[in-house]
């Protein structure tokens, strides 16, 4: 029994869309995150012109959130970068590329940790108005998430740095990649809708 | 065939606390059990207990109505009651219980050994169980949901210091939904996957049984419509503990924003419930009236098309809400839309039983009383459509007699059927018919008493949540038949219950498949082997039960093969291997040795990940660090473990 447990082959498992069966569930579970997200954008869009007081141009500072959202969309090169390299079998750049999406995802919630401390010096909180409410909740939402994927990257660099993550578990770089090119791409959405369109 | 994500093999040094646990019988396997069969069987079990709960509320309600000024309950406590009975029938009951037919069926009728993800599916149990207990409990600490099963703000996002919902009710109530939406979103994407990509070879879209295809349908509209709701219970959350004004009109909010997003939830969360009814409804007529299902294709997409129209059709639900004339007129006109699939089921249904050789059993009967039911149901719906007309009747008891007939009358008796149809496969015996003819008509004379009158005092503008009326409005007789007819109804309940009970342990050995049915879960031996199919079956055709068991001769009757003659071949794959029916299962392991097959084994996590979740939502009620930290620390422990134990334990 346990000899034909070991046997590992290259081949996906036969399937009904062709598609992995975690794959295809990680492609569901984000068109359900893309509803989550949306609430919160639209709620945001509906109060923009409502709230009173402290407006987004009294706070913001774009070309700070700029450079961290550059960052951002720049760990999903790297992230890009570590999934062809655990293709190719090569776990050293694997590492490396896993240990910078880290790094980049990091940056871009110190920064956001940053800048939610410089808003609330300025006197936004969470109950000032309806901006700070909604601004909060969903830039937080957002930024949870991009933590939960640093964790998920982490421990995937840990797999591979004991030697448990082979050629044939790419996959599982593979979604954790689909999950994190996911949050950068929501970001696009809310850097552009949230900050950069005038009020 | 098993599994892509739980076959994770990894080299054989594992340390013991990742041994998996073997024991694949016994009380304690129940705890960490993966088979789709047995996590069907505990939703189905567990939603009948909160059926119960649900139930003694509704009498709780009833009683107090039963005469003008009534004094069983105070104002306050009939609050709890009406909320507590609407969240308990639709997320602890109505959307369980369907899961419990999906995960016991579907793998069986698509040719499946197994789900996609049977931890995960687990997982999704936990978290439902784990989400009623946490919502009960807020009972004992600091006050029950008062707010109604919607929670309509500012009502709900009051902050507690304002005092307009007294006690923690509001918050219990928004995390433990929440908490029960991520369960339902899991068993969702399970059903997804499964369906989608386990499909025995042959078995194509179009030749799926009908509740299966209910089922797809019903867990893409869960996907979407959990999100909304989780959103707003969020900002409701929020309101409530963290002085965010996402719902204080002063502030200049909108409180119809919750509205919104809670109805995008709502209604396609009627979908939901009412979706896997009408697809037991479809599998049984078929099988009582030995004739295949009247338009197979029509039946589908007119489900597809129910499930798309659903999202078009929230704000039915706030006409009396001022939205504007634009905003009516769309909604009156796209709720009037989706009556027309639901219509053309209707008939497709009544073609199936016509000029067939009708059976009633006991199940046959639930399902026709839940075609004159819901269409009942589904005629007060489209008055609700015509605007002029769903103001009169906005939040009067006739808003209350028409989704008990969709629910009650639709829902429940359709489920009710299903349960006297596939109770044989589930535990090899058949449910006593006579009682259960007795059942089903006790039932429909105390489902018409209580909610039939209430189209009446409805219309002549009884207000529902309210917790009592004065007499001389001659609401006096109605309210009392309705009371009695309540008490009809659990007498009904009763009876089915103790038919389970009793048949469980005493009722007629029914064989492998009972009632010459047609579908492949029949083709399975009793009881189902935990691998369900020694071999993975060949679909040929729709229906594919029926067909290796009948043919026709020249003239066009029908002929019955031999035993395991077919001459397709494909039916010599699924005879039985020994005489006793199931192959001797190796005990423990995988499972399923003597023919190779390999099922995952059974797994602690699922139950600590869940229980880690639910240190989560009271941290969040408590406000507590500690917790929080608790919780978080048992999550990522549960994680961690989960990735990593291995996908079958050697025997």
């Amino acid at each position: 029994m346990t000899t034909e447990i070991a046997v590992r082959t290259d081949e996906p498992e036969p399937s009904g869309t062709g598609l992995t069966n975690a794959k295809l569930a990680m492609w569901a579970f984000l068109a359900s995150e893309c509803l989550l997200f949306g609430a919160f954008i639209s709620t945001f869009l509906l109060y923009r012109r409502r709230s009173e007081g402290l407006t987004p141009r009294d706070v913001y500072n774009i070309p700070f959130t700029s450079a961290t959202s550059f960052i951002l969309l720049m760990s999903s090169l790297t992230m890009v970068l570590a999934l062809a390299a655990i293709q190719r079998g090569d776990h050293r750049r694997l590492r490396v590329w896993l240990i910078a999406t880290c790094l980049f995802g990091l940056t871009f919630v110190a920064g956001q940790v940053f800048e939610f401390t410089e808003f609330y010096r300025e006197g936004l909180k969470l109950s000032t108005n309806l901006f700070g409410s909604s601004f909060f909740v969903l830039t937080g939402i957002h930024g949870a998430h991009v933590t939960v994927g640093i964790i998920w990257l982490l421990s995937l660099w840990g797999l591979s740095s004991q030697g448990r993550l082979t050629k044939l578990d790419s996959e599982k770089v593979e979604i954790a990649g689909l999950y994190w090119h996911f949050v950068d791409v929501v970001w696009i959405v809310i850097f552009t809708v949230v900050y950069l369109i005038p009020q | 065939m098993t599994s892509v994500s739980d076959a994770v093999v990894l080299p054989s040094a594992e340390p013991s606390l990742l041994r998996r646990p073997r024991a694949t019988t016994g009380f304690w396997s129940w705890f960490t059990t993966v088979d789709h069969k047995k996590i069907g069987i505990l939703y189905g079990a567990t939603a009948l207990l909160f059926l119960c709960l649900g139930g003694i509320e509704a009498l709780l309600i009833r009683t107090q109505l039963a005469q003008p000024d009534g004094t069983v309950l105070t104002a306050a406590q009939y609050n709890i009651a009406f909320t507590m009975h609407g969240t308990t029938m639709v997320f602890l009951m109505g959307m369980p219980l369907a899961v419990a037919f999906g995960n016991y069926l579907v793998p069986l009728q698509i040719g499946a050994r197994d789900v996609a993800f049977p931890r995960i599916n687990m997982l999704g149990y936990w978290i439902f169980l784990f989400g009623g207990i946490f919502i009960y409990s807020s009972i004992f600490l600091g006050g029950a949901p008062n707010g109604g099963w919607f929670g309509y703000t500012p009502l709900t996002s009051s902050p507690i210091s304002a005092g307009v919902l007294p006690g923690r009710g509001a918050d219990f109530w928004a995390v433990g939904i929440v908490m029960l939406g991520i369960g339902s979103v899991t068993s969702a994407l399970n059903f997804i996957v499964t369906i989608l990509n386990c499909r025995a070879p042959g078995m194509t879209l179009m030749r799926m049984p009908i509740f299966t295809w209910m089922m797809l349908v019903t867990a893409f509209l869960t996907l979407f419509a959990m999100p909304p709701v989780t959103a707003a219970l969020t900002m409701v959350f929020f309101d409530r503990n963290f002085g965010t004004t996402f719902f204080d009109a002063v502030k200049g909010a909108d409180p119809l924003l919750y509205q919104h997003l809670f109805w995008l939830f709502g209604h396609p969360e009627v979908y939901i419930l009412i979706l896997p009814g009408m697809g037991i409804v479809s599998e049984v007529l078929p099988v009582f009236s030995r004739k295949p299902i009247f338009g197979y294709q029509v039946v589908v997409f007119s489900g597809i098309a129910i499930g798309f129209l659903g999202w078009g059709v929230w704000a039915h639900h706030m006409f009396a809400t001022g939205l504007g004339p634009a905003a009516l007129t769309a909604f009156g006109l796209s709720t009037m839309l989706i009556a027309i699939p639901t219509g053309v089921k209707i008939f497709n249904w009544l073609g199936t039983v016509w000029g067939g050789s009708v059976r009633f059993s006991a199940a046959m009967l639930f399902c026709l009383g839940f075609i004159a039911q819901f269409t009942i149901g589904g005629l007060s719906g489209v008055l609700h459509a015509v605007v002029p007309s769903d103001t009169q009747q906005t939040d009067t008891y006739f808003v209350i007699a028409h989704f008990h007939y969709v629910l009650f009358g639709g829902l429940l008796f359709a489920m009710v059927g299903g349960i006297f149809y596939w109770f044989p496969k589930m535990t090899g015996r058949l449910m006593d018919e006579k009682l259960g003819k007795w059942t089903f008509w006790t039932m429909v004379l105390g489902f018409n008493l209580t909610f039939f009158p209430m189209h009446i005092v409805g219309l002549e503008g009884m207000p529902r949540r309210t917790y009592r009326y004065g007499s001389g409005l001659g609401w006096d007789v109605p309210n009392m038949i309705e009371t009695v007819g309540a008490y009809v109804l659990s007498i009904a309940v009763l009876l089915f219950v103790v038919n389970l009970i009793v048949s469980f342990r005493r009722g007629q050995p029914s064989g492998d498949d009972p009632w010459d049915a047609r579908t492949l879960e029949w083709t399975t031996p009793n009881p189902v082997p935990e691998y369900n199919f020694a071999e993975v079956p060949v679909v040929a055709s729709r229906d594919e039960a029926w067909h290796r068991k009948y043919t026709e001769d020249a003239e066009g009757h029908l002929v019955r093969l031999p035993r395991g003659g077919a001459d397709s071949g494909t039916a010599v794959a699924t005879e039985p291997v020994s005489g006793k029916g199931a192959p001797p299962a190796e005990q423990g392991g995988g499972g399923g040795g003597g023919h190779g097959i390999h099922m995952p084994s059974p797994s602690y996590y699922p139950m600590i990940l869940g229980a880690g979740i639910l240190a989560f939502a009271y941290a969040a009620i408590y406000h507590s660090l500690l917790l929080c930290t608790v919780g978080a620390i048992v999550v990522l422990f549960a994680v961690y473990a989960w990735m990593l134990e291995p996908g079958t334990e050697p025997a």
